[in-house]
């Protein structure tokens, strides 16, 4: 597991809920700083991936494990 | 970021019909859209601070029952009340956000609310039963902002 400096655990909620949470944590952290978001809403990969590609916020990783679904992504 | 503008008119005030506008429009804030929602008619009903709204399976075939039953018994007096207590029950269930959390999220990201001025009047509805922030407006106020919108949505 790479390292991240926040973590947000959004298992359990549904769409757009994982997306929305992760735009709050993200606007109060810097730059360049990562966060782990961990979430169980299978529409969680897509959505991640094409929010990543609309805020310009990079995805670096996305995986799924035990049926959950975890993805790294770096504030830009 | 973008710098893409949504439109949404919301003429539904059902709870099924409630959720369509708050989720987009909260996910496009949340993607840097600027966002505006348009309320007129029934859709007033979502601006109200008490959101009362309800889901009926009258008239909506498609709508998912926990088990088969006649549309006569579905017009039963307390049914309506029954089903949004399930289908809330449901959702909470799913993980799925309530109406109030959802519009609370827009109202948080900026998203623009206004309320179409003849609709509120025609139903004598008071503009002081709104959430804040709310503004009152005609067709022009939407176009003015819908026609510089990249995607406008009626809902």
């Amino acid at each position: 597991m790479a390292d991240f400096d926040q973590e947000l655990d959004a298992s359990g909620l549904n769409c757009p809920l994982p997306i929305l949470r992760a735009k709050k944590t993200l606007a109060g952290m810097e730059g360049g700083q990562v966060l782990h978001i961990i979430a169980t809403d299978p529409g969680a990969i897509k959505d991640f991936e094409a929010f990543s590609k609309q805020t310009g916020n990079e995805l670096m990783e996305s995986k799924e494990e035990g049926g959950k679904f975890y993805f790294l992504i770096k504030k830009s | 970021m973008t710098d893409k503008k949504l439109a949404i008119i919301a003429t539904k005030g059902s709870l099924d019909w409630a959720y369509p506008p708050f989720i987009l429009a909260s996910t496009a804030a949340a993607l840097g859209y600027e966002v505006e929602i348009f309320f007129t008619f029934y859709g007033l009903k979502l601006l109200e601070k008490k959101m009362d709204v309800q889901v009926t399976s009258i008239g909506n075939p498609g709508m998912p029952m926990p088990m088969p039953m006649p549309v006569l018994l579905q017009t039963l007096p307390g049914m309506q009340g029954m089903m949004t207590a399930m289908m809330k029950a449901k959702m909470k269930k799913k993980g799925v956000a309530s109406l109030e959390d959802l519009r609370s999220l827009c109202v948080e990201a900026d998203v623009k609310m206004i309320a179409c001025q003849m609709t509120v009047d025609l139903f004598d509805m008071d503009s002081s039963d709104f959430i804040d922030g709310v503004e009152l407006g005609g067709a022009a106020t939407l176009f003015e902002f819908a026609g510089d919108a990249d995607i406008t949505l009626f809902i």
